[in-house]
C-alpha cells in the first residue's frame, strides 16, 4: 500500500514544544489554539497528563483524534510520530501548521532532529518551557538533571514561564543561568504562557495563499483580556518587493545585537520567486511559497520593547539587496 | 471423568513432592501425582499411557514476551542464530551478508505484488566483523521494491537505495545520529533508533499495524509455545484498544487455543487514572485463557541501543546516558493508584539509574500505602547490583532477568556497553536468589526466541556467543532454573496458586518432554526436546499441529 504524502505542495511546518511536566506546554499549545487567526493548527501531542486540550476548544472525537474548533486538529502519537503525522495527512483539508508537543522527559532536540528527516515538513522552531519556580531545582535533580539540560541546550526559543512565582531580585540569577544553560536561545518571559501568537507561530499560511480562512477564528470563541506579556514587546514591519539573498538576511536578523526574537518575512529571492523566512534565535528557515501575498512582500521582525534595532534591520535589509554592497566594501 | 497419566518422571516444583510417576486429572485441572495406586482412590478413572516415556514438568511459563513473536513471521528470518518458525521449521543461521542477500532474493523471486517490499528480521551483524549491511547490498535484491531487514535487537532497520528514495531520504544533506552517511554522502541504508527510521518504515511495512496484535500472529505465537513446553505466556506491553482485545478474547476461546496469554496494559499517553481505570475495567473481563489487568510501565530504553539510562560512570564507550521513557511523576501516581485498587504493575529497567529511580518512587508508594503481596515486579533489570536487590527485597518486589542477553549481546556488553565488570554482573540470578527476590527470567521474545528450557540454560551457564563465560559467580544451578521458569515466573503474574507446579488443585498444564533436563544437566538444558504440552487437560503434540 502506498504511504500518503502528508502535504501536495510545500512543506509543512512544524514547531517543537517541549520542557518538562508542569512547565506549561499544554496551556501555551491551548493559548496558541485559541488565537489561531485562521491557522488551520494540527497538534501532535504526547504526554502523560491530563486532558491536552481544553473542553470547549473540542469539536468532536475519533478515537485518539480530536476535531477543534476552527478547523484544527489534536492527534495524540504514544511511540509512533509517523503514523500520527499520516493520519493527519489523510484528513481534509490538511493542516498549515504542526506542533509537536513532546513528553515531558522526551528530548525535544531529538524529536525536532527526526522531523528534520521528513521532506515534507520543516522545521522552523525548537520552543521550549521553562517553569521559573522549579526549573532549577529539577535541573539539580539527580535522575532529571541531564535531560533537564538537554531539554534546555536544544531550545532556539525558551518561554520562561510562572515567572510571577519567582522574587523579582531572582530573577536575574535564573535568566543569567539559563543563558548558560541555552545558549543558542532567545529567553521569553510569560506568565500562564500568555505570549503573541505571532512570536510562535508563523507566518498566516491563509493569508499568504491570498486565501481567507472559511471558519471563524477561535479567537471569536471567548476573547481573552489583553494579556499583560502583550506589552513587553514591539514589532517592526516593512514592505519590501525588491529580490533578496534571504539567506544573508536570515544570518543577519540572527545577529543578537539587532534584538530580534522572532522574524517572519514573505519575500523574493534572487530570482525573484517568492519564499517564506521564519527566524527563531539563531534558527532561520527559508520555504518556497505557490504565491506572492496580493498585498506584496513583507517582513515583520518582534523584538522586546525597546531593544529591536530599527536602523539596524534596514541596513541588514539592505546589505541583502540584490546587487547590494558587498560586505567589507561599504 | 478422571484421567490418570502415566510418565517416565514427573518433575513436580512442588518440594513437598518433587517427583512422581502418575498424575491424575479431572476437569482440566490436577486431583493430585503421586503413584497410581495413591491416586485410585479418587475413583474410577482411564489410565493414560502415552507419555510413559516421556518426562513431565508443569507447564513453562514465559514471564516476558510479545506476541510480537507470532507476527514477526510474516517477514523473512534472516538471523544469524538458526531460529524454529511456528510451523517448527528451522530456519539455519545466514551468516554472512551473501546469505542475508540470497535469503531475501528468494523471498523476492515469491512475490508477485510489484509493489510489495521485501521484508526480513533478525539480523545481527555483529558477528559479520567490521562488515556493514549497505544499501547497496539490499539493493541486490530488489532495485526497484522497498527492501528493509530489521535487526535482532529491533533498534536498527536496514534498507535499500528504493525504500530510502520513498522515505526523502537518498538525498545529501542529512545530519541526524542515526542517519550514517555512505562515502557519496548519501544514508548508508542503516537507520538508527526508532526516530532514523520513522520516515522509512512504513515503507518497508515496519509500521504501527505491525506493532498490533493481530489475529494470524496470536495464532502463530501459540504454535510456538506448544513447541517450547510453554502453557502461560505474557504479552508484556499492548495498549489493548477494544477492538484487539475482542480479537484475543475470541480467540483464546476457541476450543483448541492451546494457550494462557497475559497481557499486560501499557501506559502510553493517557492519564494514570485513566490508565488504572481501564486495568480495572480489563481485569473484569478476565478469563481463564487471556488474563487482563495488569499494567506495565517503561522506565527506560535499551542498553544495547545507548538508550537505557545507567548511573556513574555511565556506558563503557563513553556514550552519553539513555533516555527516560516516562516521567518519574507519572510512575509515582501509576504505583500510588494501583497499589490502591490492587493492580499488578511490571516496570521495565534497564539500567541501574532506571532501577533506582523506579526503588525510589515504589518506596514512597508503598510508605504512603503499606500493602503487602503486591507482586510489583521490575522486567529486564539486567544492571542491578547487590544494594538494589536488597532493596527490592526489603520492598517486596520480584525481579524478571534476561539471561539470553549473555548469549546474543554478552560480547558486546563486554567490550563495548557496560564493560568487563558489569557485563559479568548483568542478570544477576545468583544475587537475586541469594537475597530471596522472587526470582522469573525470560527471553523477551521475539528480541530473542521463545524457549524457556533455552533461557534456563543460559541462566545456568552464562556463555556468549563467542563461548566466553560472563560471570561465572552469577550462574544458577538447574533444579533453581527450573523453578524459575515455572513457579518463578508464576509468582511475578500472581499464578502461582493456579500454576507453576504439578500438585493437587492446580491446572492440568504439563511441558511434555523427550529428555530428562536433569539428566541433560547444565550442559544440554538447551538441547531437551519436546515432545507438546497439555493445557488446562487438552493433549496438544508440537509434531500435530
Amino acid at each position: 500500500m502506498p504511504v500518503p504524502k502528508l502535504t501536495q505542495g510545500a512543506p509543512l511546518p512544524v514547531t517543537v514544544i517541549g520542557g518538562y511536566l508542569g512547565a506549561g506546554k499544554t496551556t501555551l499549545v491551548n493559548h496558541l489554539l485559541r488565537h489561531a487567526a485562521g491557522r488551520r493548527i494540527a497538534v501532535l501531542v504526547n504526554d502523560f497528563g491530563a486532558l491536552p486540550i481544553d473542553a470547549d476548544l473540542i469539536e468532536a472525537a475519533d478515537g485518539d483524534v480530536l476535531s477543534l474548533a476552527g478547523g484544527c486538529v489534536c492527534c495524540s502519537f504514544g511511540s509512533d510520530l509517523m503514523g500520527a503525522l499520516l493520519k493527519l495527512a489523510q484528513r481534509a483539508p490538511r493542516p498549515d501548521q504542526l506542533l509537536v508537543e513532546t513528553s515531558g522527559v522526551a528530548l525535544p532536540g531529538a524529536v525536532a532532529a527526526s522531523l528534520s528527516l521528513l521532506t515534507d515538513v520543516l522545521l522552523e522552531a525548537v520552543v521550549v518551557l521553562a517553569d521559573a519556580e522549579t526549573v532549577r531545582a529539577r535541573a539539580a535533580d539527580r535522575y532529571l538533571a541531564d535531560t533537564i539540560e538537554r531539554q534546555l541546550h536544544a531550545a532556539d526559543l525558551v518561554v520562561l514561564n510562572k515567572l510571577d512565582l519567582v522574587a523579582p531580585q531572582a530573577q536575574a540569577a535564573l535568566r543569567a543561568w539559563l543563558a548558560t544553560q541555552a545558549p543558542r536561545a532567545v529567553v521569553i518571559d510569560a506568565v500562564h504562557a500568555q505570549l503573541p501568537v505571532e512570536l510562535l507561530l508563523g507566518v498566516e499560511r491563509a493569508a499568504a495563499r491570498g486565501r481567507v480562512a472559511a471558519r471563524r477564528p477561535l479567537d471569536a470563541l471567548r476573547p481573552r483580556p489583553a494579556v499583560a506579556a502583550e506589552t513587553l514587546f514591539e514589532r517592526i514591519e516593512t514592505r519590501i518587493e525588491r529580490p533578496l539573498d534571504v539567506r544573508r538576511l536570515g544570518e543577519a536578523l540572527a545577529d543578537p545585537a539587532l534584538g530580534v526574537i522572532r522574524a517572519k518575512g514573505i519575500l523574493r529571492d534572487a530570482a525573484g520567486a517568492p519564499v517564506a523566512l521564519q527566524l527563531v534565535g539563531l534558527r532561520a528557515t527559508i520555504q518556497p511559497l505557490e504565491s506572492m501575498r496580493p498585498a506584496g512582500g513583507r517582513l515583520l521582525c518582534i523584538g522586546l520593547r525597546g531593544r529591536l534595532d530599527g536602523s539596524a534591520i534596514r541596513a541588514a535589509l539592505e546589505r541583502a539587496e540584490i546587487g547590494g554592497t558587498a560586505p567589507g566594501t561599504s | 471423568m478422571i484421567t490418570i497419566y502415566r510418565a517416565k518422571r514427573i518433575l513436580t516444583m512442588n518440594p513437598s513432592q518433587p517427583e512422581a510417576t502418575h498424575v491424575a486429572v479431572r476437569e482440566g485441572r490436577i486431583l493430585g501425582a503421586g503413584t497410581r495406586d495413591a491416586l485410585a482412590g479418587w475413583g474410577e478413572h482411564r489410565l493414560d499411557d502415552r507419555f510413559a516415556d516421556k518426562l513431565l514438568m508443569p507447564g513453562l511459563v514465559e514471564g516476558h514476551s510479545h506476541l510480537f513473536e507470532g507476527s514477526v513471521w510474516a517477514y523473512v528470518y534472516v538471523g544469524y542464530h538458526e531460529r524454529m518458525d511456528p510451523d517448527g521449521r528451522l530456519w539455519p543461521g545466514a551468516t554472512s551478508i551473501e546469505a542475508v542477500v540470497a535469503r531475501l532474493r528468494e523471498a523476492e523471486a515469491a512475490l508477485t505484488d510489484p509493489a510489495q517490499p521485501v521484508v526480513g528480521w533478525g539480523l545481527d551483524p555483529i558477528y559479520f566483523g567490521a562488515d556493514r549491511v549497505s544499501r547497496a547490498d539490499l539493493d541486490q535484491v530488489s532495485a526497484k521494491r522497498p527492501v528493509g531487514v530489521m535487526h535482532a535487537s529491533f533498534h536498527i532497520l536496514n534498507v535499500n537505495s528504493a525504500a530510502l528514495e520513498r522515505g526523502g531520504l537518498l538525498r545529501r544533506g542529512v545530519e541526524h545520529p542515526g542517519v550514517p552517511l555512505g562515502a557519496d554522502g548519501l544514508p548508508s541504508g542503516e537507520l538508527k533508533g526508532p526516530d532514523a527510521m520513522m520516515p522509512v518504515a512504513p515503507h518497508v511495512g515496519f509500521d504501527r499495524e505491525l506493532l498490533a496484535a493481530d489475529e494470524r500472529g496470536l495464532r502463530l505465537f501459540a504454535r510456538l509455545a506448544v513447541r517450547k513446553g510453554v502453557t502461560t505466556a505474557t504479552d508484556l506491553a499492548s495498549l489493548l484498544p477494544q477492538n484487539a482485545v475482542d480479537m484475543m478474547l475470541g480467540v483464546t476461546a476457541e476450543p483448541a487455543y492451546p494457550l494462557r496469554i497475559v497481557s499486560l496494559l501499557r501506559l502510553m499517553s493517557q492519564t494514570p487514572q485513566a490508565l488504572v481505570e481501564r486495568a480495572i475495567a480489563l481485569r473484569a473481563l478476565s478469563t481463564d485463557r487471556l488474563r487482563l489487568g495488569a499494567i506495565k510501565l517503561v522506565a527506560d530504553g535499551s542498553i544495547q541501543g545507548f538508550s537505557a539510562r545507567l548511573r556513574w560512570p555511565g556506558y563503557y564507550n563513553g556514550a552519553p546516558n539513555g533516555l527516560w521513557y516516562t516521567p518519574p511523576e507519572a510512575m509515582r501516581a501509576v504505583y500510588a493508584r494501583a497499589l490502591k485498587e490492587g493492580i499488578l504493575v511490571h516496570t521495565h529497567t534497564n539500567g541501574d539509574e532506571a532501577t533506582a529511580l523506579v526503588l525510589e518512587c515504589i518506596d514512597e508508594a508503598l510508605q504512603a500505602q503499606p500493602v503487602r503481596d503486591h507482586r510489583f515486579t521490575l522486567q529486564h533489570c539486567q544492571l542491578a547490583d547487590g544494594a538494589q536487590f536488597r532493596r527490592m527485597k526489603a520492598l517486596g518486589l520480584c525481579v524478571n532477568l534476561f539471561p539470553n542477553h549473555h548469549y546474543y549481546w554478552g560480547d558486546e556488553h563486554y567490550a563495548m556497553t557496560v564493560g568487563p565488570e558489569r557485563a559479568e554482573r548483568m542478570n544477576a540470578c545468583a544475587t537475586a536468589l541469594a537475597t530471596g527476590v522472587p526470582l522469573a527470567i525470560h527471553s523477551d521474545a521475539p528480541v530473542t526466541p521463545l524457549g524457556p528450557l533455552f533461557t534456563a540454560w543460559c541462566a545456568v551457564n552464562r556463555r556468549t556467543a563467542s563461548g566466553r563465560v560472563l560471570g561465572e559467580l552469577e550462574r544458577i544451578g538447574v533444579q533453581d532454573a527450573l523453578r524459575t521458569i515455572t513457579l518463578g515466573a508464576a509468582y511475578t503474574l500472581r499464578l502461582d496458586h493456579e500454576i507453576g507446579s504439578i500438585e493437587c488443585g492446580k491446572r492440568a498444564d504439563f511441558a511434555v518432554l523427550e529428555d530428562d533436563p536433569l539428566e541433560a544437566g547444565a550442559e544440554g538444558l538447551k538441547d531437551v526436546r519436546v515432545w507438546g504440552t497439555v493445557q488446562d487437560g487438552r493433549i496438544f503434540e508440537a509434531a500435530a499441529l
